[in-house]
């Protein structure tokens, strides 16, 4: 995957290329809202990396512009501010996800890997099969083996983000996001719970293990 | 660029005084010539209607005696001091008594009343001897001096044999009105100055002196007296207003000053206790060898503690964020049972994993104007708080989650069922930052997340409050209600 930084804090920067090169990535790096958005304009980018504060021109600024030359390559905000109202006149300013800082590095390539798949995905399918686990999302049944699994709506939900984005690692914040809608840091481990009680739904009584935990990062639906 | 006023029109109190002079001043110009026209019209027509009595006088004197009775009326009438004007001419115009010299030529001509006032000059004053009036002199009354011509106005009536009788009165000397006019005119403006000079002495010496004292008061403010306030006389007025609501207004600067220290100070004592435990973990696994699990480990207990950190320095920032008034765009409608349900669900089975039955009956939509993240985070922080307590209860552990509706009130009620806070001043307390009770010092947590609710229901114009349950504790979210639907 291609990916552009825009990030004037050099160390940060070197870290994120390299930390992204490592990870299997082509990562390239701005250091200023100005030559960050000749870049965008002008290479061919999977994803962007934007901090908000910028030199030269602000980060929202770099997004609203390439937005209006039509661009619509998929943007990660980085932010040191995280109230409610900032997160949403980032995504209003054209962004497509939001992180603050600090973040840890899974976090970021978590969600950097989900909108790459959100950008080249396009057409919006009913049904979403991995392995022997099939989710009907208009008939709201989901089947593993042919066998019907009776699913609680938040469970269905949950079920149906990961298998959106089976084969990529899912964090637990990006979970409260998606499937709860909420952007706060819950204090104990509630996600985990009810990852555990869909896990037992889905794997109980069948042979293979599909819903795996990453450790330090998340979790990851992928056949065997 | 204006020029440069004298120092003393720079004040409002001379400017507003000035100001007031010349509108006076213009007032009284008017006023005075108003007067003085309305006056002499008055005057000119009570003078008419004498000489209408004087002709209709003369006219019955006419009519007992005949023309000799006439003439030695007018006569005796004419050496009165300060008479009117009499006059009998023949059809000609020639003058035969009265005591008018010279008069305008053609004033004669035409009988009633004359159109305009005229000259004239009175018998005995034309000159030192005295003559009889003749033809020429009527003829060139421009001749005599000035000075003893007068304006005067008549009725002209003639006799059934065309003789011409003249009534007349003098108008008095034009000179002698405008003097009238003219001393009004500086008695008035008089007046106007002195007016001016009172206004710039109540405006400029005891209102704005009050202005003085409050911006004196700001500047000690300014230079650091953040304690000090601005002067209140007692006296209601707009003064007072506007000092009273200064002042309030500093209050609340005050107390957001004191939060900012409170912050500081807070992070002061409860960031630097995990510092410098971060800082002591990695320095001893530098110190010491222990190997590359030893290491990891250390590593990964650096990140846990730094992100225990990162979630504490988050809290702190949001609570001073909301408690300095965050943004009021923020609200919105939320539905409040919505919201209670998803917190509810999202915390059920953690519950469930301790032990803790968590439910909330399940209830239409409750409308309120808020902002569901803060909401959300808020009650997520009470509940869990509640599953922790109520997890080492001796009965069934519970916690009920209901909403109420009471005078317009809307409040969300996490009702647990484990030890409570049987202290009132603990459970005062308990809100407040970085505070733990005692008995929950060893749980894990960071002492903000009841602030952080708190600050949500300030921000929110709400409260939260914490009552004794029975057993446990009840913490209570209460809204205020809707300003609009």
């Amino acid at each position: 995957m291609k990916i552009l930084i825009i990030e004037d804090d050099r160390e940060a920067a070197d870290y994120l290329e390299k930390a992204l090169s490592e990870a299997g990535h082509t990562a390239h790096v701005a250091r200023d809202g100005e030559a960050g958005f000749t870049l965008a304009d002008s290479g061919d980018y999977d994803v962007m990396v934007v901090d908000r504060m910028l030199p030269r021109r602000d980060g929202l600024s770099v997004i609203a512009g390439l937005r209006s030359r039509g661009n619509t390559t998929p943007v990660l905000i980085l932010s040191a501010l995280g109230e409610v109202d900032d997160r949403v006149t980032g995504l209003r300013a054209g962004g497509d996800d939001y992180l603050t800082k600090p973040y840890a590095f899974s976090e970021l390539l978590a969600r950097i890997e989900v909108l790459n798949r959100r950008a080249t995905s396009k057409e919006v399918e009913t049904v979403y099969r991995v392995g022997d686990l099939e989710l009907d999302r208009l008939s709201h049944t989901v089947k593993r083996a042919g066998r019907e699994i009776t699913l609680q709506p938040r469970e269905f939900r949950l079920l149906e983000y990961l298998m959106r984005h089976a084969g990529q690692v899912v964090t637990r914040t990006m979970l409260l996001e998606n499937v709860w809608d909420y952007h706060f840091d819950p204090q104990t481990n509630v996600i985990d719970v009810h990852v555990s009680r869909l896990r037992s739904k889905i794997e109980k009584g069948f042979d293979s293990p599909i819903l795996h935990t990453v450790r330090g990062a998340g979790y990851m639906l992928k056949a065997a | 660029m204006a020029s440069r006023l004298p120092a003393i029109m720079r004040t409002t109190a001379a400017r507003l005084s000035a100001l007031y002079f010349v509108l006076f001043a213009l007032c009284a110009v008017v006023l005075v010539f108003y007067m003085t026209s309305l006056s002499a019209s008055m005057l000119t027509a009570q003078t008419m209607e004498t000489i209408n009595e004087e002709v209709q006088g003369l006219d019955r004197a006419y009519r007992r005696g005949g023309l000799p009775f006439l003439v030695r009326v007018v006569e005796q009438r004419s050496r009165q001091p300060g008479a009117n004007l009499y006059l009998i001419a023949d059809a000609n115009g020639r003058i035969l008594t009265g005591n008018v010299e010279s008069l305008e030529p053609g004033v004669l001509e035409t009988e009633g009343w004359t159109e305009r006032p005229f000259m004239y000059q009175r018998y005995g004053e034309g000159s030192d001897e005295r003559r009889q009036p003749n033809i020429s002199e009527l003829e060139a009354p421009t001749a005599a001096p000035t000075e003893t011509r007068h304006a005067a106005i008549a009725l002209i009536s003639r006799l059934p044999n065309q003789m011409i009788v003249l009534v007349g009165r003098d108008l008095g000397e034009p000179e002698r009105f405008q003097k009238v006019v003219k001393r009004a005119l500086t008695f008035a403006l008089g007046i106007m100055a002195l007016g001016g000079l009172l206004i710039w002495y109540f405006v400029g010496r005891r209102a704005l002196k009050r202005i003085d004292s409050v911006s004196e008061a700001g500047k000690r403010i300014m230079g650091g007296d953040l304690s000090g306030r601005l002067p209140v006389t007692g006296a209601g007025d707009e003064f007072d207003r506007l000092s009273e609501n200064l002042n309030t207004m500093l209050t609340r600067i005050a107390g957001l000053n004191e939060g900012l220290k409170q912050v500081s100070d807070n992070i002061a004592h409860d960031l630097k206790t995990p510092l410098t435990r971060l800082r002591n973990r990695a320095e001893a696994a530098l110190a010491g060898d222990p190997g590359e699990a030893g290491y990891r480990e250390a590593l990964e207990a650096t990140i846990a503690e730094s992100d225990r950190l990162i979630k504490t320095f988050n809290a702190i920032l949001m609570i001073s964020r909301l408690e300095a008034g965050y943004s009021a765009e923020a609200l919105a409608k939320v539905d409040l049972a919505a919201t209670v349900h998803d917190v509810v669900e999202l915390y059920e089975p953690a519950a469930e994993e301790v032990g803790v039955t968590l439910e909330a009956p399940a209830i239409g939509s409750i409308v309120v104007d808020g902002n569901r993240e803060l909401i959300g985070q808020a009650l997520s922080n009470i509940v869990d708080n509640a599953i922790k307590y109520s997890a080492s209860s001796s009965e069934k552990p519970k916690v009920d989650v209901t909403i109420d509706e009471k005078d317009g009130e809307i409040s969300v009620k996490v009702a647990d069922n484990g030890p409570g806070i049987p202290d009132e001043n603990d459970r005062a307390r308990a809100t407040e930052r970085f505070v733990r009770l005692e008995r929950s010092r060893t749980q894990p947590g960071s002492g903000l997340g009841l602030s952080l609710a708190k600050a949500v229901m300030k921000f929110h114009g709400g409260r939260l409050e914490l009552l004794p349950g029975n057993p446990g504790l009840t913490v209570t979210m209460t809204f205020p209600k809707r300003r609009s639907e």
